[in-house]
């Protein structure tokens, strides 16, 4: 932190902030590495889709959409299945539950934007473009302009999520199935999250919120992960009580 | 119901979710117990991803060492320590994927 107007200043002027520009950029940038792990999965909705039985038009209409990856994946099989819509709507809204984690963690630093930036970047929130973007947020330096950084990012991922469930409802059933680039997503996570884990209460809230994942695995619709996250927000905030 | 109509509602659930705290918490000063939760969640929430992911192989949860995946997880959870960049981390992880799947 620099007292603000410190005469020093003027002969030393800190390095202005970046642009827009430079933001957005970066954010898409960092966001490519994510991509390796998307794209194949993108590809597997679309030829998943269209063996469910759905329209080309259907098909990319739920990407562009819904926009969520395995919400959309499990509404596809539950369509196939003949589930009634009030079933689909229920377990899509269940499924996508832990973007309201992601929502309550970004809001801070969202607080000074307008309405239709809320509203667009509330739309391109989605785990890979939240797990990029906070790093950015929580250890990057401040920046007026940061929100670009998330509109890089999200759009990126947007864009990749199009075109893959788009290749995959034209050619998806050429495909070999089961590609080791799946693994791709959780690598990029630790990649995210180890460098993140600085102390005693980072390291505790991240081992619990791991091992009830683990132990919440059978858990329907992805319910253990929000589960497993507050289970590890507590034990964090633990630690952190205890040293007070 | 139709399936566009789904769809549209579907896609509406999705985004309201999104939108919540994002639309909420930009109306009143935050607490700080709140603030120190909310640093918590990307560090919990990935790392609930991260572990069913590594530890469930070919289908099955498979918690020994012969599950590659462990291995090649760890190896990039040190990279990324080492040096902070995702590209290295992600390469070193699927190359020690592959390695073990082949030894293992």
């Amino acid at each position: 932190m620099q007292p603000p107007s410190a005469p020093a200043a003027e002969a030393n002027p800190p390095t202005p902030p970046p642009s827009r520009q430079r933001e957005f950029w970066s954010g898409a940038k960092d966001e490519l590495p994510i991509l390796l792990g998307v794209a194949p999965f993108g590809v597997i909705f679309g030829a998943l889709a269209m063996g469910a039985g759905l329209s080309m038009a259907a098909a990319q209409a739920m990407s562009s959409v819904i926009f969520a990856g395995s919400a959309q994946f499990i509404a596809v099989q539950l369509i196939h299945g003949g589930a009634s819509a009030v079933v689909i709507l229920t377990v899509v809204f269940v499924v996508n539950l832990r973007h309201a984690l992601y929502s309550a963690s970004l809001a801070p630093y969202l607080q000074h934007l307008t309405p239709a930036w809320k509203t667009l970047l509330s739309y391109l929130l989605t785990d890979e473009a939240y797990a990029v973007t906070v790093m950015r947020f929580q250890r990057g330096r401040e920046s007026p302009q940061r929100h670009w950084y998330f509109l890089g990012a999200g759009l990126t991922l947007w864009l990749c999520w199009q075109i893959s469930t788009a290749v995959g409802i034209l050619i998806g059933d050429l495909l070999p199935k089961n590609l080791p680039l799946s693994f791709a997503l959780p690598l990029t996570f630790i990649a995210l999250v180890a460098p993140a884990l600085k102390g005693r209460a980072e390291i505790v809230a991240a081992a619990v919120a791991a091992l009830a994942g683990l132990l919440t695995i059978s858990f329907p619709y992805k319910t253990g992960i929000l589960l497993a996250a507050l289970a590890g927000i507590l034990a964090g905030m633990a630690v952190e009580a205890q040293r007070k | 119901m139709n399936i566009w109509i789904t769809i549209a509602i579907a896609g509406l659930l999705t985004f309201c979710i999104r939108y919540s705290f994002i639309f909420l918490l930009g109306r009143a000063k935050m607490p700080a117990w709140l603030e120190r939760a909310l640093y918590f969640v990307p560090i919990t929430a990935l790392s609930a991803i991260i572990l069913p992911e590594v530890a469930q192989h070919g289908g099955t949860l498979q918690l020994s060492p012969r599950n590659p995946q462990i291995g090649a997880a760890l190896l990039a959870g040190l990279v990324a320590l080492r040096t902070k960049n995702v590209v290295w981390s992600i390469a070193v992880g699927m190359a020690a994927l592959l390695v073990l799947e082949a030894l293992l």
